[in-house]
């Protein structure tokens, strides 16, 4: 089995999403069924009494892992408290550690995500940490003790895709933890690439909360981490400047 | 007392626990984290800690998100 293994977690699926953008719990539902998932992010937010229906009980009934974020952080501080609420309402020690340095951005700010990771780290969660796509950063904190790194392909709900495959194939090859394309997929081409230069898994959300069609698009994405991470093992040709002959030259 | 929950006013009588404050909020617990001034008051605490005035209660759950 190729299984994906987190912090010592085997997962079958290497398609991680989020529940942002749904217009309702039906159709986010419906999406993750169809995206086979097996490990999804939530926000952490004050509780709202009129709220119908929880992202939690959806999550739930399906067997899916959670995996709370600190999404909305700014700084160390808020992410580190965030992460300790989290654990208490959700008992799980794992967080995905987002650090944000603006909000019209959203890029995550490099010192306070590698502050808190190390904070988070020496508390005792598991920290998967959303960066930009830096392979220095990313191996610092591996060495820090995180049990994943998360590179943005674009920003957070830009639909741009990877905007430097160098670099995601700069951090996969330096990796000793898996490596997890996270932001900025807008269709099913980007997920099959991320998992081409090598990524282990994909993280999205918006690409499929937001299509016209959530659940088929949900699909689409199940099938394109399938493919790409099955051309990655199977090992592509080199690219060539001219032709090369497929069949005998010779009559 | 007067605390604040959730970033609203409350007034709670002298010496209302964290769970007291909850209450005002929802009857379920789980799912739910609290965190007073800035730390974390775990579930099993809810019912032993008492408030103090202009005390600051966060009270959380998980959302959509990310």
């Amino acid at each position: 089995m190729d299984d994906l293994i987190i912090g010592g977690e085997k997962f079958s699926s290497r398609l991680i999403m989020g529940t942002g953008g749904a217009p309702s719990l039906e159709v986010l539902d419906a999406a993750l069924a169809a995206s086979g998932t097996e490990l999804t992010t939530v926000a952490m937010r004050r509780l709202d009494p009129s709220a119908r229906g929880s992202v939690l009980d959806v999550l739930r009934a399906r067997g899916i892992k959670v995996l709370p974020n600190t999404a909305g952080c700014f700084t160390a501080g808020e992410a580190v408290l965030t992460a300790r609420l989290a654990r208490e309402a959700l008992e799980t020690d794992w967080v995905k550690l987002e650090v944000i340095s603006d909000e019209r951005t959203l890029l995550p700010d490099p010192i306070e995500t590698f502050d808190a990771a190390e904070r988070l780290v020496a508390d005792g969660f598991t920290v998967l940490p959303y960066i930009g796509d830096d392979p220095a950063l990313a191996r610092r904190l591996e060495q820090a003790g995180c049990a994943a790194v998360m590179p943005l392909g674009a920003p957070i709900g830009s639909g741009l895709g990877i905007r430097n495959p160098h670099n995601i194939e700069l951090i996969v090859e330096a990796a000793g933890v898996p490596v997890i394309l996270d932001a900025g997929i807008g269709t099913a081409s980007d997920a099959a690439l991320a998992m081409e230069l090598g990524c282990d898994a994909v993280l999205l959300a918006t690409a499929v909360t937001r299509a016209q069609r959530p659940e088929l698009m949900a699909e689409a994405m199940r099938s394109a981490v399938r493919a790409g991470r099955a051309a990655r093992l199977a090992g592509r040709i080199p690219r060539r400047r001219y032709a090369e002959a497929s069949s005998p030259m010779n009559p | 007392m007067n605390v604040t929950i959730n970033g609203a006013a409350h007034e709670l009588p002298s010496g209302a626990t964290v769970a007291q404050a909850v209450r005002k909020l929802t009857e379920t617990r789980s799912g739910v984290a609290v965190a007073v001034n800035d730390e974390v008051v775990s579930r099993g605490a809810w019912d032993s800690t008492a408030l103090a005035e202009a005390d600051r209660v966060e009270v959380l759950t998980a959302v959509q998100g990310g």
